[in-house]
């Protein structure tokens, strides 16, 4: 591959109407590596991966990846990719070794290997035993599964997930993401969607956050943990009537003035060394009850609060919800 | 060459997954077989008695007509099975697939001619049984059954871009039935346009349906054939290349609903 970079993207614009799904946005991925595309319902992460498989020609902007422009490259660009997208794009009436063995026949392979390579990925995903079943008798784990493999069948270079693990239940979701990081991610360049953000912390290399069509904040996960900062206390209050108090009690030791949030006084601190110790002898002596003190790393969901005034997921577990969630003002392009 | 042998070998892959639905999915087969006998035995012996068809017993005037309605309609499976693979995100599956860009679409389109040949064969077994006799020379019969094929595969093309511009399957289905079903009917397929009002008759003349309901009596049992067999043809080619340019642009922008 000519380029270091795998894919590569540059000020992508592209509207729906009235609606900016993406407004100018850069995306580098070194080759080899995992690009987590992170943000909400309707964020534009969809529209990006779409213009970056050539389903979708850009607005404005230009990109290119394993080295192809995606616009003018389009025809060439397919054979170095592999989709799997939410919704599970396997053909139900098929078994799951024929579908596999006809994305082999239609990405062109040599004769006899679409049937060697369905066996070889059917084992590899451990869907041997169902091999032969139809797949509308398989569950929603094993057809994200059957999809991520039939992404595979061509041994791409550069593999786009979108939102691998949306609608599977935390089982098949956990399942899912051992196998993407053992079976996917060695050598092969992904860039993968995500509106959740314990899954971009597990599986990406880096992050981009995406918001509203814009990429907000880029870089590794502990670089988007440091950029808000140091560490935090969460002190929980006996009663959440003390708080104004409690806030008087603590500003002279924070960093920056505590705030309460679902609850909890949250206190960002300059540093961790006493800061446990200081915090409850000032509450003592002001004699505020305290129910609980906890040291927190600040989380990715904390960042995305921080960089957009919203969080990234609506619901509390953020697991197994098929509905759409809007988080933002925009419009979700998934919707259309 | 060589994209022309991929374009070729794409639309076969794909024209096998069509086909093997049928065996997987057996209601389906309903509406290629038994569908189509209840139409030949419920306007036969129904309607039959009451509609005067000077120079022919009804149910020779009737089979011609009857196959082509049911050739007009055999391709909805090609716009149920596009919708659900909209649906299903496999359109956008099979676009980023370094495949032919007509191969989803021609494959759909090829093997409704496979189910169309099973309903052609059904309703000329159960028409014979209902009486319907050939009249005509094996060449003319066989070359009538080429032109059913060819006005079905027409129609497979329409209803693959209904497929491709509908929001859902269902929907998919009955904007086909609203739009080709008044087509047949006000057409020479069912009684003799003569016998229709004037508006209706004039409609009737020029409906393509009657032109190839009139190439196909003449082709079967030998009615007088004016210039119907060459425009029947004309019209199946007209409607094909309309509908496929139309079908593969529409295909080329496909987004998931």
């Amino acid at each position: 591959m000519p380029a270091a970079y795998a894919i590569e993207a540059e000020g992508l614009r592209k509207s729906y109407k009235d609606v900016r799904a993406l407004d100018g946005v850069d995306l580098r991925v070194p080759a080899g590596t995992v690009l987590g595309l992170l943000g909400p319902n309707g964020a534009g992460k969809t529209t990006a991966v779409r213009i970056l498989t050539t389903l979708l020609p850009p607005d404005g902007g230009q990109a290119r990846v394993a080295g192809l422009d995606v616009t003018s490259q389009a025809a060439e660009l397919r054979s170095k990719i592999g989709l799997a997208g939410q919704y599970a794009a396997v053909d139900e009436n098929l078994t799951g070794a024929e579908n596999l063995e006809m994305v082999g026949r239609l990405y062109h392979l040599p004769k006899g290997e679409p049937a060697r390579r369905a066996t070889e990925l059917l084992e590899r995903f451990d869907l041997s035993d169902a091999a032969d079943r139809l797949v509308r008798t398989y569950s929603g784990g094993m057809r994200r599964r059957l999809d991520l493999a039939a992404a595979l069948v061509a041994r791409p270079p550069v593999l786009f997930l979108d939102e691998p693990t949306t609608g599977l239940d935390p089982r098949s979701r956990i399942a899912l993401w051992e196998t993407i990081e053992g079976r996917v991610a060695d050598g092969t360049t992904v860039l993968l969607t995500t509106q959740y953000l314990d899954e971009a912390d597990r599986l990406a290399d880096r992050i981009s956050v995406i918001d509203r069509g814009h990429v907000i904040a880029e870089g590794s996960s502990d670089e988007l943990k440091d950029q808000l900062g140091g560490e935090r206390l969460d002190v929980t209050l006996e009663d959440e009537a003390d708080t104004e108090a409690a806030i008087m009690a603590l500003e002279p030791i924070a960093a920056e003035r505590p705030t309460l949030v679902d609850g909890v006084l949250r206190m960002p601190i300059h540093e961790r060394k006493g800061a446990i110790g200081a915090a409850v002898l000032r509450l003592n002596q002001a004699g505020i009850g305290i129910d609980d003190v906890a040291m927190r790393r600040p989380s990715l969901d904390d960042v995305f609060l921080t960089l957009t005034g919203h969080t990234a997921e609506s619901d509390d577990d953020g697991l197994g919800d098929l509905s759409v969630q809007e988080t933002g003002n925009s419009p979700s392009e998934e919707e259309r | 060459m060589s994209s022309f042998r991929y374009a070729v070998s794409d639309t076969l892959v794909l024209a096998k997954r069509s086909l093997l639905r049928i065996p997987r999915a057996p209601d389906l087969l309903l509406s290629f077989t038994v569908q189509p006998i209840m139409f030949v035995l419920l306007f036969a012996y129904v309607f039959g008695g009451a509609i005067e068809t000077p120079g022919f017993s009804y149910i020779d005037f009737l089979m011609p007509g009857i196959i082509v309605q049911t050739m007009s309609f055999g391709g909805f499976v090609t716009a149920l099975g596009l919708s659900e693979d909209l649906k299903k995100g496999l359109i956008d599956r099979f676009r980023s697939l370094p495949m032919s860009r007509a191969a989803v679409l021609a494959g759909r389109t090829l093997a409704d001619v496979a189910t169309n040949s099973i309903s052609i064969a059904v309703m000329l077994v159960v028409g014979v049984i209902a009486g319907f006799a050939f009249d005509a020379p094996l060449t003319h019969i066989l070359l009538g059954i080429v032109l059913l094929l060819l006005f079905g595969y027409a129609f497979s093309w329409v209803f693959a871009f209904v497929g491709l511009t509908s929001t859902s399957p269902e929907a998919a289905q009955s904007l086909g039935f609203i739009v080709i079903f008044p087509l047949t009917f006000v057409s020479s397929a069912f009684v003799p346009v003569e016998s229709m009002p004037g508006a209706l008759q004039a409609f009737a003349e020029v409906n393509p349906f009657t032109i190839v309901v009139d190439a196909m009596r003449s082709l079967f049992l030998g009615a007088p054939a004016g210039n119907n067999v060459w425009g029947a043809f004309a019209w199946s080619l007209a409607i094909i290349a309309v509908f496929a340019t139309l079908s593969v642009r529409k295909y080329k922008r496909a987004v998931v609903r």
